[in-house]
């Protein structure tokens, strides 16, 4: 699996740190459809009925809203299950039991019983997904008080958010974006936990804040190479996680830059980049004039049809434009050049 | 059903009903004072089917119920201290206040909660199951829900995934012929709800009139099935009805969407006074007498105890 670095890919990040907490733990167990088909979930799931027994990764019948249920009521009689779904949009089914029961269940018995669940979400874009196979809709979970959320984005910090994730003794929702399956680095071969409510900052600059969320940190880090031709220095922060979410090393960052560009992987409206720029003002309204401003889908549903589907999402040259104009002002003065997104470009199918 | 069932039988299932009974008529009488912040849908007319059914589990059994879920949890053996308390929003109650008549909860004694979203602890109650499997212990695990509740879909893929994996769980349908005040005969297409639990391969049962010893007889062979490993889930519709309205004290016959005379019917067969008939004046007597006492220091316990402090509103919304 790892090369001479050490390294491997985000698939492969997420299938170690399953099987390590599988071996670790004897109530660990993984489930939903297609986990144990041969193609085990782009690898993540592969083949670990074989290695743990039928009843530790094992496939459902299509029924999203009771089985999410069936994970709860598990994990209230002590086990940890891994609640897997190919795309996130497959979680609107779920709703019902996260929100009005995972997410409830240890406020309104005063602590009496938790509920260590991990719901895993694979955020479907690559090309032609369309309305209903692409979705995030972090949004809805961080909403919820009760519901953890995270989206790591390089293959350490997936494996270790997963660690921790499999540890929690909440429930977990975990998002995965297709397009970062694929990334490989450095992963540590032991199992270790990356931190929950601790931001990581990916890159250092002073003249903006770049915050973005899951795929959109590998546009952010496009953009900030777009942005230093032309000399302006950009910090490029990961939440990693988005529910706790660390705004503190965010403001830390913007009381430096005095600008804050949020890029999200999903709709602005009522989303994580409105969160984030609401929670920045409030903190230096009065004390600091800071410049903000964020980017996210267009307002409409995915299209399908390349041209528009390439206009629907946001990448490194529109992150690029944002960001100068936020800092020199004036859209059109400057046009980035340079390489695009080379895994969206090279995706072949079919699914 | 039963008919020479021995008298230790006999006065369990009756101290468990009329004590039931007692705490639910104390309920409706404190209401109007508003002591009581917490709506509460009262079982009063439907206590049988938890009395028969919990009577027929073990202690370390596990019971999943409703937002109607006073029965259940005192049938169960919940704390009577700690639910009125709840009721009262006390600091003493089964969950600190925080939960209320609609989520009880006593760990203690296997009751493991309950649901103001209807049909959702049925799914909870499959993967409770399925986590005692997967421990290989054997636990039997219940779950109440109302006729209402085999309308969801979730009733559907716990049933069919129970039955896939032939869990040790027993479904028993509450059916008190209403949800709120829509008749079930409104509601229904096809067979039944008993060919609904069949279609899925699981043995399904209705008994009749609140039948006390009906269920428990059932419900006894059902368990004794499951933990002999000879079988997996059950089914059980237990006919039953609610003598007030659906939520809060008090008759509601005046809504017309029921008639005098089907309560009438109803009541007529009472099963706390069919019990105490068949257990003799005595014993019933004595046990009532018990039940008075503990019921009016419960009410007592929750009047003196206090309300929690400011510092728990943000606590307990996660686990270290
Ligand atoms: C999912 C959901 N839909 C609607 C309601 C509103 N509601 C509360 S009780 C009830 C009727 C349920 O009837 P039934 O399952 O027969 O239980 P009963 O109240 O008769 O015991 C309804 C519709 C709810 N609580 N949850
Ligand atoms: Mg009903």
């Amino acid at each position: 699996m790892r090369n001479a670095a050490g390294e491997i890919t985000y698939a492969q990040a997420l299938y170690e740190a399953t099987v390590q907490e599988m071996e670790r733990d004897a109530g660990v167990f993984v489930y939903g459809l297609g986990v144990d088909d041969p193609i085990g979930m782009y690898g993540t799931t592969l083949d670990l009925h074989k290695k743990f027994g039928a009843d530790r990764n094992f496939d459902t019948p299509l029924s999203e809203d009771a089985m999410t249920g069936i994970g709860i009521g598990a994990a209230l009689a002590g086990l940890r299950p891994i609640h897997v779904h190919q795309r996130m949009d497959f979680l609107m089914l779920c709703m019902n039991q996260l929100v009005n029961i995972a997410a409830k269940a240890s406020y309104m018995y005063a602590g009496q019983v938790q509920v260590p669940m991990v719901v895993r979400g694979i955020i479907g874009r690559s090309w032609g997904q369309g309305a209903q196979h692409s979705q995030s809709l972090h949004a809805f979970f961080m909403h919820v008080p009760g519901l953890k959320v995270v989206a790591p984005v390089t293959p350490h910090d997936a494996k270790g958010c997963m660690i921790a994730a499999i540890r929690d003794n909440n429930p977990v929702v975990f998002m995965e974006h297709r397009m970062l399956y694929n990334n490989r680095g450095f992963v540590p071969p032991e199992a270790y936990e990356v931190p929950f409510g601790k931001a990581r900052v990916l890159a250092e600059g002073d003249d903006l804040t770049l915050v973005a969320i899951s795929h959109m940190v590998v546009e952010a880090i496009r953009a900030r190479a777009h942005l230093a031709e032309v000399g302006i220095g950009v910090e490029v922060i990961d939440p990693v996680s988005l529910a706790p979410l660390d705004m503190d090393t965010i403001a830390r960052s913007v009381e430096k830059t005095g600008r804050l560009l949020v890029v999200d992987n999903d709709w602005t409206n009522c989303g994580a980049s409105a969160e984030i720029i609401a929670e920045t003002v409030e903190r230096f309204q009065g004390k600091r004039a800071v410049r903000v401003a964020r980017l996210g889908y267009a307002p409409v549903p995915c299209p399908t049809t390349k041209p528009l589907e390439n206009l629907y999402y946001q990448n490194g040259r529109t992150i690029a434009l944002k960001a100068y104009d936020m800092v020199k002002g004036g859209v059109g003065h400057w046009e980035p050049h340079g390489e695009d997104a080379k895994e969206i470009a090279e995706f072949k199918g079919p699914f | 059903m039963t008919p020479h069932a021995n008298s230790a039988l006999l006065a369990k299932l009756y101290r468990s009903i009329y004590r039931i009974r007692r705490v639910e008529e104390e309920i409706e009488r404190i209401y109007p004072t508003d002591k009581i912040k917490s709506p509460v849908h009262l079982s009063l007319g439907q206590e049988s089917v938890a009395v028969g059914v919990c009577a027929a589990l073990h202690k370390d059994d596990i019971v999943f119920a409703t937002y109607r879920g006073h029965a259940a949890y005192l049938a169960k053996g919940g704390d009577l201290n700690r639910m009125i308390a709840e009721l009262y929003g006390k600091a003493t109650g089964c969950a600190r206040g925080k939960a209320g008549s609609m989520h009880l909860i006593d760990r203690a004694a296997g009751f493991m909660g309950t649901s103001a979203i209807v049909a959702t602890t049925i799914p909870q109650a499959v993967g409770y199951a399925f986590a005692m499997r997967y421990r290989k212990q054997d636990t039997v695990t219940v779950v109440f829900f109302g006729d209402g509740a085999v309308e969801e879909g979730a009733f559907h893929e716990s049933l069919n995934f129970a039955a896939l994996k032939q869990l040790p769980i027993i479904f028993v349908c509450e059916n008190n012929l209403y949800a709120i005040h829509a008749p079930l005969r409104d509601r229904l297409a096809g067979a039944g709800l008993c060919a609904r639990a069949q279609s899925y391969g699981i043995p399904a049962k209705r008994i009749e009139d609140g039948d006390t010893l009906a269920l428990h007889s059932e419900v006894s062979l059902a368990a004794a099935e499951i933990r002999a490993g000879r079988s997996g889930p059950h089914f059980i519709e237990a006919m039953t009805y609610r003598y007030v309205r659906h939520v809060g004290p008090g008759d509601d016959l005046f809504l017309k969407y029921r008639s005098q005379e089907e309560l009438d019917a109803w009541k007529a067969k009472d099963e706390v006074k069919r019990l105490a008939a068949m257990l003799g004046a005595p014993e019933a007597q004595r046990i009532r007498d018990e039940a008075e006492k503990e019921i009016a220091a419960a009410f007592d316990f929750a009047e003196k105890s206090p309300f929690p402090s400011p510092r728990e509103l943000e606590e307990n919304l996660f686990h270290a």
